[in-house]
């Protein structure tokens, strides 16, 4: 629209670098994000099997203590392969036991013999390496509570955006639904889906915590659809014939989509929590996965033996990664919308 | 007042009728069938044909909701399929010990937060206020279950200073011996999030200009705080704590498993476990109606506390 000649004004930095020039002052938001992303890239090498892969592998003796602490040494003897058993003349199953075993040599599956009596951080009963299963659990947890936030962002924007947009029934369709929604604690309705779908799986429990969580994006953002409807760019795109789809999502809901972001960056810290909660009451994630929260069903009953590490290693990753999930949520939420500070 | 009350009464009707539905649907349809469940393994066609008459699941589906309304009308939800006692008799009877925990706990946690909360924004903006914000959100950030078993086992199990679960037949044995270690935990999990909720209550107000008057006219800031603030900041207090009423029975589940207290929370985690359809179906009802019923005793209550507030 400039005329040719005119000196061009520099561009005036829009939302996003205003937004994210703010955050880089804060140094706190700097330091919590640099740990989130920390986490990130863990659950990103062991999805792709580069880490933890192997963490199902029994590599130590059972409750394996941390190296600091030291070998226990009621179990390195555990260490030591055990002593063959002595030839039984009337076993029955000798001749097809010495095959077997002829075969697992031949493999080089050298199993007892490499059983270490410490790990850096320790062994779980079955001798499972508590680092590696701590980022394997991580994985589980931190993918549950990114995805289950995004569906429920993404049914809490669609909702609000249909209510806001058109008003009228369609408003009072969905305020009705809210009402009926957050009539229902949020845990009882968690526990109550639970119930009903049976099926244990991670699919389960993103569905569970995405179909009872859009409450909240929903009222944020039917409230700022009502506000930017009436907006002059909007009319703007009514004059010139835009569907009301292309007025809601393609015009309005990059204006408001801050919004929505704030709310998955809370929202995720909350599903975390739940995720672990559920898994540790066994509705949650299936036998044979591991998540934090399962890892802490483990840990409760360990603790009374005095093996504290599996208990100290979950609970330290989850309570660092949602510290600072949650303040660099608060640090997002202050940089997207200085007003409501 | 009354014709206030009776209009919120009557609005309260689609968003119960809502929730009834939903809960319908839910065990209904989204369910599945649960007669094969409670035929056991060696069932015949007879044996089921005689359990879905006795559930009505032979009905068309609205003869169903219809039983179902009625047993929401009636509190006669019949008997739980796990134990055959009737539901009824399990939220009375589960009600009490519940309470036994949830009423000490609310009146300790909130005393407690408006006291840190107004201490806090006493020193507003200093370092003490900023530790104390960073440690709200570090003591947040760790799971309540990290909480119940490092407790549990530290000061029940290592030093016996409680015994590590049980519930008693007296009520006072209860609350003396039984319920304080599950409230010292309540306490430890809920004070950071509550300290933070009313810091930013209390700070919305001492930006008013009524706070700039009572320190005009020379009243000491302590006076200030505790009086006129405290009572403007109480309204969304209020709000908060009668909101959180009916949630908090169920929230406190954990605790209730952990410590083997026979409250409501357990029962619907024993429900869900047991997949025990009516004892959760009837918690549901009736929690989403005492959410509702809780929400218009808050906002009866802000006329009580704040004149100005017009319930019309």
């Amino acid at each position: 629209m400039t005329a040719p000649g005119l000196h061009h004004p520099a561009v005036s930095p829009g939302l996003w670098t205003l937004a994210w020039r703010r955050l880089r002052a804060d140094r706190v938001a700097m330091a919590a994000l640099g740990v989130v992303c920390l986490f990130l890239l863990a659950v990103v090498l062991s999805a792709t099997g580069l880490v933890a892969a192997d963490w199902e592998d029994e590599v130590a003796v059972n409750y394996a203590p941390p190296t600091f602490v030291g070998r226990d040494p009621a179990l390195a003897a555990l260490a030591q392969p055990p002593a063959p058993a002595p030839p039984n003349a009337f076993d029955p199953l000798a001749g097809d036991l010495a095959v077997l075993k002829a075969r697992l040599a031949r493999q080089g599956q050298a199993h007892h013999a490499a059983r270490r009596a410490t790990l850096p951080f320790g062994a779980d009963k079955w001798g499972h390496d508590v680092v590696r299963k701590t980022i394997k659990g991580g994985q589980t947890s931190i993918v549950v509570g990114l995805v289950a936030a995004f569906v429920a962002v993404a049914l809490g924007t669609l909702f609000g955006a249909l209510s806001g947009f058109y008003g009228g029934r369609v408003d009072d369709f969905f305020n009705w639904f809210y009402s009926v929604f957050t009539a229902i604690p949020s845990i009882l309705m968690i526990l109550t889906v639970a119930a009903v779908l049976q099926t244990r799986g991670v699919a389960t429990i993103v569905l569970i915590l995405g179909l009872t969580g859009w409450t909240g994006p929903y009222r944020l953002i039917r409230a700022e659809y009502i506000k930017h409807k009436a907006r002059e760019y909007v009319l703007a795109a009514d004059a010139i014939g835009a569907s009301s789809r292309r007025k809601m999502f393609v015009h309005i809901f990059p204006n408001v989509s801050h919004v929505a972001l704030v709310q998955v960056s809370i929202l995720v810290v909350g599903f975390i929590k739940a995720e672990v909660i559920l898994s540790f009451l066994g509705f949650g994630v299936p036998v044979g996965v591991v998540s934090w929260g399962s890892m802490l069903n483990e840990a409760q009953n360990e603790l009374i033996l005095g093996k504290w590490w599996q208990l100290t290693a979950a609970a330290t990753a989850m309570a660092l990664l949602v510290t600072a999930f949650s303040l660099f949520a608060d640090a997002l939420r202050d940089a997207l919308d200085p007003k409501l500070k | 007042m009354t014709a206030y009350i009776l209009r919120r009464l009557w609005q309260m009707l689609p968003t119960m009728a809502g929730v009834v539905v939903l809960v319908f649907v839910l065990f209904n349809w989204v369910g599945g069938d649960p007669t094969y469940l409670l035929a056991g393994k060696m069932a015949d066609a007879r044996a089921i044909a005689n359990i879905r008459a006795q559930l009505g699941l032979d009905a068309p589906w609205y003869v169903q909701l219809g039983i179902f309304v009625k047993q929401i009308a009636t509190f006669d939800f019949g008997n739980a399929w796990a134990t055959g006692e009737p539901v009824s008799h399990i939220i009375a009877t589960r009600l009490g010990p519940s309470l036994t925990v949830l009423v000490p706990l609310t009146v300790l946690e909130t005393a407690i937060g408006i006291a840190l909360a107004l201490a806090v924004a006493f020193v507003r903006g200093s370092l003490t206020d900023r530790l104390v914000m960073v440690a709200c959100t570090v003591g947040m950030s760790i799971s309540i279950l990290v909480y119940i078993i490092v407790f549990q086992y530290g000061l029940a199990y290592r030093l016996g200073l409680f015994p590590v679960q049980g519930w008693g037949e007296h009520f006072t044995e209860n609350l003396l011996r039984y319920a304080p270690l599950p409230i010292l935990i309540g306490l430890a999990v809920s004070v950071a999030p509550t300290l933070r909720l009313f810091r930013s209550f209390v700070l919305d107000e001492v930006g008013q200009d009524y706070v700039r008057t009572a320190r005009a006219k020379g009243l000491p800031e302590r006076r200030i705080v505790w009086v006129h603030v405290l009572r403007n900041a109480a309204i969304p207090i209020i709000t908060y704590v009668m909101a959180n009423l009916p949630a908090l029975l169920i929230g406190a589940f954990l605790l209730e498993r952990f410590f083997g207290i026979p409250g409501i929370g357990r029962e619907v985690i024993l429900a869900v476990e047991r997949s025990d359809f009516p004892v959760i179906k009837a918690v549901t009802v009736y929690v989403a109606a005492a959410t509702m019923v809780f929400n218009l005793l808050a906002d009866l209550m802000y006329q009580a506390v704040d004149p100005r507030v017009q319930l019309a």
